[in-house]
């Protein structure tokens, strides 16, 4: 370590482009945050039905490690996929449509919540079935590798995922075919109600790497560059050695497992505590502080407030689906009967 | 037009659309090095390499997941079951991923993959290796189903569900691999969704699919020699289901027996029954009747094992049961 002399001191202000880029996280946590309130504003009004699972708390990941990558590698994730699929560039208005159970709607009001799939943009679905997914991200990525096109792909689920088959069998083959793939296990303590130390004999899920010779890491998210910084390592070395990572990434959820939970399992002042910590009020503060500027911040906000709204009131405008969907979104070509 | 057997036949195939589309690749256990469990696959680790024939760890769910994903963005897998009843623990890939992806992605993502292997009974290989899973998955909307009974069949429906954009699961049988038949040498596509009329017949439809349609067919020489004339169609594909050749069979016929491995519960002869009775009450003479094998799990025993198979004597007899209904 060298000390820092007064005069070499760090400047207040980052280089503009990188405070521009981490103003930009902060601008997509943001996004993420108020386009989940109001997916809870909607359930509440019952304009969203089924089950709905809120990112709140949890969005420095899906910005960091969304920012680690290409417009062209894929991403797969869990059904707590909201805020992935937003950060993959999926529009607002897609996203609250699909809740909203429209046509307009990513998935044509077909998918819901769960399943938020975007192919422009690369966003491959959220799945319902816990570490189902697993196997499919290798596939993706096995795909990848045999078009030799250069492509990563991220895979996200939560640490609940960790105690089933889908889990092992995906990494083992990532593992053994040496395939261009991040596993990203988004630990954000509960597998629904039940803590890690209720659900799994060693709690550090990065371990797990160990057993199928895969490269490891495991970081708290809260900070929104450290998490592009440590996801962005792995990702190099998807691309650049074709070698899969298991990345632990430690977070919390400020909302229930769904809406219907409660969360009596956890105490106020656990949550209290984790709130003091919240990654978006930290990145804002932290932009602020490195000179972004009162006003521009204040620009910067009230053009997330506006692109919500509007995509508020497209998914309230917008027409439901009609039958006539169903049949031609289950087969390709003629219905097989 | 040169004799196969139907291993060779499913071979041709694969090796055709691999040279035709560099897409398309094989996975399983033991396909590559071992040639295949069955010699299905064999020399095609020679002729197409590690990249395309890939050799897969013991893990249904993994591979066939692979698979699922591979396909989304662009692949044409083959993933190939050792036996179907493995897919039990690769069940959730193919119903919840394979099957329903196009609909809940809102039809951004098709699934083009065939899915292969030996299904149903071979011989005297117990209760967990004896499954006839295509009535499982014959109730997958999303999915497609064939069962073909001859090489040229094989060969032909293979093609059609590699070529194919949504998943086909394609049920082969041990019993069959050695069976030889004609098989053309071009590019015979046979679409899937059709049945065909392996025999003709005027007194009652058998209606059957893979290794029963053989059996079916024995089952129908022996009748003849008691005056009944059987007509044995041969449905290739059980989703789609050729529900209209099955139809005009029955306006010919008037009575219909459905014959298929696997438990009577349900499945692809009661379907074929509630299709038949709604489409054609008028023309039948008596109630549709299914020979399938006994509603327990397959025993060891050779002599229990054929008692729950269908073989051709139950067909016979279920069939002169028949007969008689509708003359007494």
């Amino acid at each position: 370590m060298t000390s820092e002399s007064p005069t070499q001191a760090p400047p207040l202000t980052r280089p503009s482009a990188e405070l521009d880029h981490f103003a930009q996280l902060y601008r997509q946590m943001l996004l993420i945050r108020r386009v989940e309130e109001e997916s809870a504003r909607g359930y509440a009004e019952g304009k969203i039905g089924g089950f709905l699972h809120l990112y709140i708390g949890q969005e420095a990941v899906a910005a960091g490690a969304l920012a680690a990558l290409r417009p062209d590698d894929y991403v797969i994730t869990t059904y707590r996929d909201h805020g992935i699929a937003l950060a993959k560039g999926m529009p607002a208005r897609a996203l609250l449509a699909e809740l909203f159970g429209k046509v307009t709607g990513c998935s044509r009001g077909l998918g819901g919540s769960m399943h938020m799939f975007d192919k422009e943009h690369h966003m491959l679905g959220g799945y319902g079935i816990v570490g189902g997914h697993i196997p499919l991200a290798a596939g993706v990525a096995f795909a990848s590798k045999y078009r030799e096109d250069g492509r990563v792909t991220l895979c996200f689920f939560g640490e609940g995922a960790v105690s089933i088959g889908g889990f092992h069998e995906g990494l083992s083959l990532a593992a053994l075919w040496k395939l261009p793939i991040v596993f990203i296990c988004e630990n954000n303590e509960y597998s629904m109600g039940t803590p890690l130390s209720r659900s799994m004999s060693v709690e550090d899920v990065s371990l797990k790497a160990l057993g199928y010779g895969m490269d490891r890491d495991r970081f708290f998210a809260e900070d929104v560059l450290e998490v592009e910084r440590r996801i962005g390592e792995a990702v190099k070395r998807a691309r650049e050695h074709s070698l899969p990572t298991l990345v632990e990434v430690r977070t919390y959820r400020f909302r229930g497992h769904s809406m219907s939970d409660p969360a009596k399992y956890r105490t106020q002042a656990e949550l209290d505590e984790h709130k003091k910590r919240d990654p978006l009020h930290r990145a804002r503060t932290a932009v602020l502080e490195q000179g972004f500027g009162d006003a521009r911040m204040e620009a910067l906000e009230k053009s997330v407030e506006a692109e919500v709204a509007d995509a508020v009131k497209f998914a309230n405008d917008s027409p439901e689906p009609t039958l006539a969907e169903l049949e031609a979104t289950t087969y390709s070509g003629p219905f097989a009967y | 037009m040169p004799t196969l057997r139907f291993r060779e036949a499913l071979r041709e195939a694969m090796i055709e659309e691999m040279e035709r589309d560099d897409r398309v690749f094989l996975m399983g256990e033991e396909v590559g090095f071992y040639q295949g469990a069955y010699k299905v696959s064999e020399g095609m680790l020679e002729k197409f390499g590690t990249k395309r024939v890939i050799d897969t760890p013991i893990a249904e769910a993994g591979f066939a997941g692979v698979g699922v994903g591979a396909a989304m963005v662009g692949l044409r897998p083959i993933v190939e079951f050792m036996t179907w009843n493995f897919s039990a623990v690769a069940f959730d890939q193919i119903l919840n991923n394979a099957a329903k992806v196009r609909q809940m992605s809102g039809g951004q993502f098709d699934c083009p993959i065939v899915f292969r292997g030996p299904n149903a009974s071979a011989r005297q290989v117990g209760s967990q290796h004896s499954h006839a899973m295509e009535h499982f998955y014959a109730h997958v909307p999303g999915l497609k189903v064939v069962a073909p009974a001859f090489p040229a069949d094989a060969k032909g429906l293979l093609k059609a569900a590699i070529r194919d954009d949504n998943p086909v699961l394609f049920m082969e049988s041990e019993t069959l691999y050695g069976v030889k038949g004609e098989v053309s040498d071009g590019d015979a596509v046979v679409e899937l969704g059709k049945a065909t009329i392996a025999r003709p017949g005027t007194d009652v439809t058998i209606a059957a699919y893979s290794r029963m349609t053989h059996v079916a067919l024995e089952a129908a020489a022996v009748l003849e020699k008691d005056g009944i004339s059987a007509e044995v169609v041969d449905l290739r594909s059980l989703r789609p289901l050729d529900e209209g050749t099955l139809v005009a069979s029955v306006e010919r016929t008037h009575r219909m027996v459905v014959v298929h491995e696997g438990w009577p519960y349900g499945g692809v002869g009661a379907e074929i029954a509630d299709r038949v009775q709604r489409l054609a009450f008028d023309a039948l003479d008596a109630p549709i009747l299914r020979v399938a094998t006994l509603d327990v799990p397959m025993p060891y025993s050779a002599k229990l094992e054929a008692a729950c198979i269908p073989q051709a004597e139950r067909v016979v007899a279920t069939v002169k049961r028949l007969m008689a209904r509708g003359r007494a």
